[in-house]
C-alpha cells in the first residue's frame, strides 16, 4: 500500500463526503467511489479516516475495498491505459495487444511506470465489441487494435 | 415528431460514440442549419441499433436508408443530397456481402429480418433523453392501465400468463417471482433491477439502457404496484457511464411528469427508484451477492433459502429482476399475454437479445425469438464467419455456459435445449469461433475469469476452480496427458454439486463442454485439439 499521509483539506474531503451519505456504513461502497473519483486511489490512510467517521473497523472496510475489482490502492499514471479483456476482443487478438504494451512499457498489469506517464490495466468489456480488441487511454478508446500499432500509439503521448 | 419531414437517427450507444458520432450529429446538425432546413429535418440522438459492426449508424426515416460507417466528413454530403434533393448516398448504403448490391431499405437486410423485437423495440429508434418520445410509443400506458384499472393479482396473472421467464440466466418464471414477493408481508419491500452486467462479451442490458431507459423504470413501477413496494433500487455497473446518465436523465423526467413519486395518476400508488452502482465484481449478478453489495458490504452470496422474496435488501422481502426482463414487461401488459407466448417454443416464450461477437461478419445486438436456430443466428442474421473461414463452435452464456459446435446448429434456441446442450441461455452473449481459434484456450480464458470473480467464500470454488485452471494450462502448454481429462471431470462434478451459488455451480461448465465437443467431433484426445 502506498502511503499518502493526509493534510486537513484531505481530511475534510473525506468527512464531507461521509456527512453527505449521514456516515451510514450501508453508504460504504458509495462513499468509496466518491473518495477514489476524489483522490484517484484508496490508500491505507484514506481507508482508515473513511472507517473512523463510519464507526466501523479499518478491516471492514479493507475487506469491501480489496473485494472490488473497481477500486484500488495503487496511484494510476498519468495516461490510464485499460485493455478490454471481454470475450469478443479476446478472440480477436487482445492478449497479444496486451504483451506488446507489457514489452513496451516494461510494467505488469496493474503497474505504472517509473515516470508515472503509463499505468496499465485489464478490464472487462466495455462494450464496444464491434472495434474488437479495444484499447483506452484515458477516455480514448481505440478501435481494432493491432500489436504493430502500440508503438505508434503509445508515441502520440509525448507530455 | 410529425412537423418534420425527415428524421436523421443517430446511434448514440457506446460503440458508435467511440467511432466519432457526436461529432457526426454536430456535423449533420450545421449542415442542417447552412441550408435552411432547421423545419424539415431534425437530428435525433438513439439508443443502439444494434449493427455494431458498420458503425456509425445514420439512419433516415420515413424511408428507412441505412447509412453505414458513416465519418464527420460524410455529414454535408448526406444533408445535401438526400434531404434537400431527395437523392441517397449509395456510397454509404449497407452493402449485401453477398449479392454486392446496395440494400436501400433496412428493412431488406438479412441483419433485421429474422429480428423481432420487444425489449430493443425503441432502441434506435427514439431519444432516449426526451420522455415525451417514450410516451408517443405508448410509454407509460401500461403503468397507467395498471395502476388505474387493475388489482395487483390481476396483473400478476397476466404476468404469469405470458411466461416470460427470467432473462438474466437463470430463467425462472418472472409471474411466480412476482407473486411469491406479493405474498409475503412486510412494512417495506423493494424492487430491484439488476444491471450489473458482468459477463465478458455481453452488453444487451446497457444498451437497452442506453436507449430506453424509461422502459425499465416503467416495468419497475409496474412490479411495484404488483408486489406491494414503494421502493426500486437500480444496481448498476460504475463502468457503464452513458447508462447511469440517461438513466438519471429519464428518473428526473417521470418524476416531472408525476409518473413516479406520491400518489401516481391520482391512483394512490406511490413509487420511485435510486440508484446503487456496483464495483466490478461478477458475483454480484447473483442476486443474493447483489443485495450484500447493495448492503455496503463484500458481495457474498448466502445460503437460499431464505430467497430474496421472503429476506432481501435490509431483511426486507425483495424482487430481483434483469433489465432485458423488465423491458419485456410494458410490451406484454400493452399486447397481451396471449400475444406474448404466441412468439417462442413450448417452455420458453418469447424474444432474447443476445451480443453476438467473435469472429461472424455482423457483431452487433440482435433480438430473436425462442426457437430460433444457431444456423439461422450465426449465418443469416450475422452474415456468417469472418474472412470466409470455417465455423468452429459459438460459445453461450458467459462464464456459466458452454461452447456449441457444427452439431447444434439446428437445435432451436431455447432455455432448456441450451442446458441439454450442455451450455446455457445466460445472459445472452454469443462468441463465434472459427477454425484457428482454441477452445481449450477460451475454456481456460473463462476459467482464468472465474477464478479471478470467485468470492472465496466456499472453498469449492475458491480451490476447485484454481485446481482446473492449472490442468488447463498444463494442457494449453503441450504437457496435458489422457487422465487429465478424467480429473477434470470428476472435479467439475465435485465443484457443480457443492458450490454455494450459481457462479460455482456453473463454472465448470466451459470444461465439460470442451471435453465433449472434443469427443464428439474430432474423436482425439483433449491435447489434440489444441494444434493451433
Amino acid at each position: 500500500m502506498s502511503a499518502l499521509i493526509l493534510q486537513d483539506c484531505h481530511k475534510k474531503t473525506i468527512e464531507e463526503i461521509c456527512i453527505y451519505y449521514k456516515n451510514d456504513p450501508g453508504d460504504l461502497i458509495k462513499i468509496l467511489h466518491k473518495a477514489q473519483t476524489a483522490f484517484g486511489y484508496l490508500p491505507e490512510s484514506v481507508q482508515r479516516e473513511i472507517a473512523f467517521h463510519l464507526k466501523i473497523s479499518v478491516a471492514k472496510v479493507y475487506g469491501v475495498v480489496t473485494f472490488y475489482s473497481f477500486f484500488t490502492m495503487t496511484p494510476k499514471g498519468k495516461h490510464p491505459i485499460s485493455v478490454c479483456m471481454g470475450t469478443a476482443c479476446y478472440v480477436r487478438g487482445a492478449e497479444k495487444v496486451l504483451d506488446e504494451l507489457k514489452d513496451q512499457l516494461r510494467i505488469k498489469v496493474g503497474g505504472v511506470t517509473e515516470n508515472g506517464k503509463f499505468s496499465l490495466d485489464c478490464l472487462r468489456c466495455v462494450g464496444a465489441c464491434g472495434l474488437a480488441p479495444v484499447l483506452l487511454i484515458g477516455e480514448k478508446v481505440y478501435g481494432r487494435v493491432e500489436a504493430s500499432q502500440i508503438k505508434g500509439i503509445l508515441d502520440s503521448y509525448q507530455d | 415528431m410529425a412537423q418534420f419531414k425527415m428524421h436523421l437517427l443517430v446511434c448514440g450507444g457506446t460503440g458508435c460514440r467511440a467511432s466519432q458520432s457526436e461529432i457526426i450529429v454536430e456535423n449533420l446538425k450545421s449542415e442542417i442549419k447552412n441550408l435552411g432546413l432547421e423545419n424539415d429535418a431534425q437530428v435525433v440522438i438513439t439508443g443502439c441499433f444494434g449493427f455494431c459492426e458498420k458503425g456509425p449508424i445514420v439512419k433516415i426515416v420515413p424511408d428507412n436508408t441505412f447509412y453505414t460507417q458513416v465519418k464527420p466528413e460524410d455529414c454535408a454530403e448526406i444533408v445535401r443530397e438526400h434531404i434537400l434533393k431527395g437523392r441517397k448516398v449509395k456510397r454509404l448504403l449497407y452493402e449485401d456481402p453477398e449479392t454486392q448490391k446496395h440494400i436501400e431499405d433496412s428493412k431488406h437486410m438479412n441483419f433485421y429480418q429474422k429480428q423481432i423485437r420487444i425489449a430493443l423495440r425503441n432502441c434506435g429508434f427514439i431519444d432516449p433523453e426526451n420522455i415525451d418520445e417514450y410516451i408517443a410509443r405508448d410509454g407509460y400506458a401500461a403503468l397507467g392501465n395498471i395502476i388505474t384499472g387493475m388489482s395487483p393479482q390481476e396483473a400478476i396473472d397476466i404476468m404469469k400468463k405470458s411466461g416470460l421467464r427470467g432473462r438474466g440466466g437463470g430463467g425462472f418464471p418472472t409471474g411466480i417471482k412476482w407473486e411469491i414477493a406479493s405474498k409475503n408481508k412486510a412494512d417495506q419491500k423493494y424492487v430491484v433491477c439488476n444491471a450489473d452486467e458482468g459477463d465478458p462479451g455481453a452488453f444487451m442490458d446497457r444498451s437497452i439502457l442506453e436507449g430506453d431507459p424509461h422502459s425499465v423504470i416503467e416495468a419497475m413501477a409496474i412490479c411495484g404496484y404488483c408486489i406491494g413496494a414503494t421502493k426500486g433500487i437500480v444496481y448498476i455497473r460504475a463502468e457503464y457511464p452513458l447508462a447511469i446518465k440517461r438513466l438519471k436523465i429519464a428518473a428526473r423526467q417521470s418524476r416531472a411528469y408525476g409518473l413516479l413519486g406520491q400518489d401516481i395518476l391520482g391512483s394512490g400508488f406511490s413509487f420511485d427508484i435510486e440508484l446503487r452502482y456496483g464495483a466490478g465484481a461478477f458475483v454480484c449478478g447473483e442476486e443474493t451477492a447483489l443485495i450484500k453489495s447493495m448492503e455496503g458490504l463484500r458481495g457474498e452470496p448466502t445460503v437460499k433459502p431464505p430467497f430474496p422474496a421472503e429476506k432481501g435488501y435490509l431483511g426486507k422481502p425483495t424482487n430481483v429482476n434483469n433489465v432485458e426482463t423488465f423491458a419485456n414487461v410494458p410490451a406484454i401488459f400493452l399486447k397481451g399475454a396471449e400475444w406474448f407466448s404466441s412468439i417462442g417454443t413450448a417452455k420458453s416464450k418469447g424474444t432474447k437479445v443476445f451480443a453476438l461477437a467473435g469472429k461472424i461478419n455482423n457483431v452487433g445486438l440482435i433480438e430473436v425469438p425462442m426457437g430460433i436456430t444457431l444456423r439461422e443466428v450465426i449465418f443469416e442474421i450475422g452474415g456468417g464467419i469472418k474472412d470466409g473461414k470455417k465455423f468452429k463452435a459459438v460459445q453461450t452464456g458467459g462464464p456459466s455456459g458452454g461452447c456449441l459446435t457444427e452439431k447444434h446448429l439446428d437445435t432451436p434456441i431455447d432455455f432448456d435445449n441450451l442446458i441439454a446442450a450442455g451450455s446455457m441461455m445466460g445472459s445472452g452473449g454469443m462468441i463465434v469461433m472459427d477454425e484457428d481459434d482454441c477452445m481449450v484456450s477460451v475454456a481456460k480464458f473463462y476459467l482464468e475469469f472465474t477464478v479471478e470473480e470467485s468470492c472465496g467464500k466456499c472453498a469449492p470454488c475458491r480451490i476447485g476452480n484454481k485446481r482446473l485452471h492449472e490442468i488447463l494450462e498444463k494442457i494449453c502448454s503441450g504437457k496435458g496427458v489422457e487422465a487429465d481429462i478424467d480429473y477434470l471431470k470428476n472435479l467439475s462434478r465435485v465443484i457443480k454439486d457443492t458450490a454455494l451459488c450459481g457462479l460455482g455451480q456453473t463454472s465448470p461448465n466451459p470444461v465439460l463442454s470442451t471435453i465433449e465437443c472434443g469427443a464428439c467431433y474430432e474423436k482425439c484426445k483433449f491435447t489434440a485439439i489444441h494444434v493451433q
